[in-house]
């Protein structure tokens, strides 16, 4: 069985995800560019204006793939702390603590562009409401991560003492997706169901795919770059980091 | 399917909604460009910390 799950170990290891995720990253770049070029076009210029909300609709084309991102990076944190925490795997902590900082920034972005939105469209920046306030939460639960990460010397310690912190936080992502239902919201619910057609014109609905797969493909990036980031940091006394300054190797 | 703004200025003020659409997506731009930013610049200040020290152990 050995021979199968080579590929495995080769890549679980930190100097070998280095290597490899090396060849991945110009396709991700090129991707996301690619992606968010062309969504971005579509979606300020091409696509039509709502009827009620105006041009202000066409901030959706931010708020929803963001927010989608920071509830997907929640997951991904979590599953990362899981595998940490059963498996002792290295490369689980540092994609953990690459996930953090990524997902944090994602959270602000939603709450901020929801704000933005919020003022011409229900006529303030904010409401403490079901779905907003738990997003809330979110960002606290992810800028928790990065400042326990901080609070411990032990970089063991620090690690499984994140895992659980990410994986008691997964009961909050449930509260997410379902606050607009469960909760009387200013927050319209969700306008992309797996099991419906979108509440939506296909010609706003389009632009709004391509973005969404476009900020799925810069969350891969960003997660690898930090990922990368962070194997460096922890191994710069090893030997593999030390031929790869001198050149001795390639990638 | 066609532009939806016949004009710059028409598309910059966005029927009045301008300063709404463009903070969001200005401030989306910057949290972009940062996120990127970030671990490139980590990653270049860890590789010069390992060559100053092998230059410094070298010299030894």
């Amino acid at each position: 069985m050995a021979r199968r799950w080579e590929w495995f170990h080769r890549l679980g290891s930190p100097p070998g995800f280095y290597r490899a995720s090396g060849y991945w990253l110009p396709w991700l770049v090129v991707a996301a560019a690619l992606l968010l070029g062309v969504g971005l076009v579509w979606g300020l210029a091409y696509a039509p204006a709502d009827a009620r909300q105006g041009n202000s609709f066409r901030i959706i084309y931010i708020h929803v793939p963001v927010s989608f991102l920071a509830l997907a990076g929640y997951y991904v944190m979590a599953a990362a702390g899981a595998v940490h925490l059963i498996w002792r795997m290295k490369l689980a902590d540092m994609v953990m603590t690459a996930a953090a900082p990524l997902g944090a920034a994602l959270t602000f972005l939603a709450l901020f562009s929801g704000a933005v939105w919020g003022k011409p469209t229900w006529g303030t920046y904010w409401v403490w409401d079901a779905r907003i306030t738990s997003m809330l939460v979110l960002l606290f639960l992810y800028l928790g991560m990065v400042a326990l990460r901080q609070a411990f010397s032990s970089r063991e310690a620090a690690g499984r003492a994140c895992a659980v912190l990410a994986l008691v936080g997964t009961v909050n992502i449930p509260i997410i997706y379902k606050s607009v239902d469960w909760w009387y919201s200013l927050h319209q619910p969700a306008t992309i169901r797996l099991t419906s057609a979108p509440s939506m014109h296909p010609d706003m609905f389009k632009p709004l795919l391509v973005m969404i797969l476009a900020f799925y493909v810069f969350y891969a990036l960003v997660l690898i770059l930090n990922t990368r980031a962070e194997i460096l940091t922890r191994e710069r006394r090893s030997g593999w980091v030390l031929d790869l300054v001198a050149g001795r190797q390639q990638g | 399917m066609s532009p939806q703004f016949h004009s710059i200025t028409e598309f910059l003020t966005m029927g009045g909604h301008g300063t709404y659409v463009w903070s969001a997506y200005g401030m989306a731009l910057l949290v972009l460009v940062g996120l990127v930013a970030q671990p490139l610049r980590r990653r270049r200040a860890v590789l010069e910390a390992v060559r100053q020290a092998v230059a410094r152990e070298q010299k030894r």
